[in-house]
């Protein structure tokens, strides 16, 4: 049997009155492409915001790889192997494509501060370190000819290329995306879909996707969990839960 | 090799402004009132530049850096006022120790505002310099409104290469920082503080590193803006003061380290020039700052440039 690489159970959080999300459990083995989807407000980006500590949850249990992610800030439970991209892309605008990634480098390839400051060799080498390896995650999203550009001068849909590139030069073992097909035509949709297959197995992580486009969803995802109203719905294989009539129903209505 | 043409630019720049300053002073071509202000060039540069590391790169509005400033001032001048030590080594430790005592303040401000962004932590740092001022009012060893005076003149046009020094130093420690690591990070956490905890960078630490370091140089400007006066009073150190840094720094361009050193030259020696102008002196300066503002932002510098090239281009395919 494979190991759960996230295992989450009882996971809930509300605001005020309103349960956000209730009692949710998901089990991700490693290297799956899991798909989590609902109507809209059904709480997925919550999920997310809970899994990547944006959000603390009121009850329930997470674990990456067997350590515990309840109670770590943002920037720990990176640290501990989660990365995502947002459902409104946020790009560092004002920074170059090549230093949005330089960035996501930051805890993987270190020099002190003094380094900086006096320039000293370890600089120098790490820089160049860090160019190599944020050029090499480019290349597999076509972006190496924009390196010098801002990331804000991007088109759309490289945008949302470049917040992956993003997250997986943090070197993930879990990489959550939200909603990435969002606003892309059907063309950059199938391309964005080998592209995620393509980067699953190139650099051996497991994909969380909230996605609305059913196409996109039923094409690359081998397990789904529906949400509707902050509970789930339904579960399992792709073909069995897009075919169940409750999920039917919460999609389409009566 | 692209990184090598930096340094000789740099390092042209450098040499060039220096011999220039020295020529202009030993040629005698600057009367008194120009000698004078050789120095306050300096540290409005050392002020703007570090200001910029804040508002500009970590993208927090502070409107208490003169607050730093005072702060550094101060603690220099006791140290000088009360040991006995050769002026070279006494004004370089008094700029260290300004320099510090600066930080620290950095630090324990830079600590309680983290949670806050923007408008609310913009008020905070007004504040921060509002408090720092009445403290040394009320400070019966800072002389409380009368001030510090008869500091010594370790800074004055004189020393100008020692200021020219520690201000390139300034300059170079802060535009190095900006170009590394932790330069991206604290960058990040201005373009968006959310996707930069999302890729492990911890915000409050970068916050506070540019608060430290921002604080360390204003402080430094201090000493050497005290020792070149020789006389510091609580409301030197106002909320004016902070404003006219923060001009500086945005006419020069957030974020642009180049502009924050042009900028405090202009801004520096305009009221000089505009001397002869008499009571006029303040509306000319303030005319020429809504027209120097006006040419940077609404695109006018850029419509020039363009139609610059576009003759050029002309004149190249005749």
């Amino acid at each position: 049997m494979r190991m759960a690489l996230l295992e989450v159970k009882n996971l809930g959080i509300s605001f005020g009155g309103l349960k956000a999300v209730d009692n949710f459990n998901v089990s991700i083995e490693k290297g799956e492409l899991y798909g989590l989807i609902g109507p809209n407000g059904a709480g997925k980006t919550t999920v997310f915001n809970l899994l990547t500590g944006v959000y603390q949850p009121n009850t329930g249990t997470m674990e990456l790889d067997g350590v515990n992610l309840v109670g770590k800030s943002p920037s720990e439970i990176c640290r501990s192997g989660i990365a995502r991209t947002f459902q409104n892309i946020r790009l560092f605008k004002k920074l170059s494509v090549r230093d949005n990634v330089k960035v996501a480098l930051h805890n993987d390839v270190e020099y002190s501060l003094l380094a900086s400051i006096f320039r000293l060799p370890s600089y120098f080498s790490r820089e160049k370190a860090m160019n190599e390896k944020s050029r090499e995650i480019l290349e597999v999203f076509g972006l190496e000819e924009y390196e010098n550009s801002y990331a804000a001068n991007l088109p759309y849909g490289k945008q949302r290329e470049l917040e992956i590139a993003r997250a997986l030069a943090t070197e993930p073992k879990l990489l959550l995306l939200d909603e990435p097909a969002a606003g892309m035509n059907p063309n950059e949709t199938a391309e964005l879909m080998e592209t995620i297959k393509l980067i699953r197995d190139k650099f051996d992580i497991t994909i969380l996707l909230i996605e609305h486009d059913m196409k996109l969803v039923a094409g690359i995802c081998e397990r789904l969990t529906v949400l509707n109203f902050g509970t789930e719905l339904a579960s399992g294989e792709t073909s069995e839960v897009l075919n169940d009539p409750k999920v039917i129903t919460a999609y389409l209505g009566e | 090799m692209k990184w090598n043409k930096k340094v000789v630019v740099r390092v042209l720049a450098i040499v060039l402004s220096y011999v220039l300053i020295t020529v202009l002073l030993r040629m005698g071509l600057l009367n008194r009132q120009y000698t004078a202000l050789l120095v306050p060039i300096g540290v409005n540069i050392m002020l703007a530049v570090s200001l910029n590391l804040v508002t500009g790169f970590l993208g927090e509005l502070s409107l208490g850096h003169a607050g730093f400033m005072s702060i550094g001032a101060y603690a220099g001048a006791l140290f000088t006022l009360n040991v006995n030590m050769p002026s070279g080594i006494s004004i370089l430790l008094a700029m260290i120790i300004g320099g510090v005592a600066a930080a620290v303040f950095g630090f324990l401000i830079g600590v309680p505002v983290l949670r806050l962004r923007g408008d609310y932590l913009a008020i905070v740092t007004l504040a921060f310099g509002e408090i720092i001022k009445s403290v040394l009012n009320a400070l019966s060893f800072t002389n409380g409104a009368r001030g510090l005076s008869k500091i010594p003149s370790y800074t004055n046009y004189e020393h100008y290469t020692l200021v020219f020094v520690v201000a390139v130093i300034t300059v170079l420690v802060i535009s190095n920082i900006v170009d590394s690591r932790h330069g991206r990070a604290v960058c990040s956490v201005r373009d968006n503080y959310i996707a930069a905890e999302s890729i492990g960078i911890s915000v409050s630490r970068f916050k506070i590193l540019a608060f430290v370091i921002g604080a360390f140089f204003a402080g430094v400007a201090g000493v050497i803006y005290a020792h070149n006066v020789g006389i510091i009073k609580p409301t030197t150190f106002d909320y004016n003061k902070s404003i006219e840094i923060l001009v500086i720094v945005v006419l020069g361009g957030m974020g642009s380290i180049k502009g924050s050193i042009i900028a405090a030259v202009i801004l520096t020696a305009l009221p000089e020039l505009l001397r002869g102008a008499d009571d006029l002196r303040m509306l000319l300066y303030s005319i020429a700052l809504i027209v120097m503002m006006l040419f940077n932002q609404s695109g006018i510098r850029e419509r020039i440039k363009g139609r610059i090239e576009s003759s050029r281009k002309q004149k190249a395919g005749e």
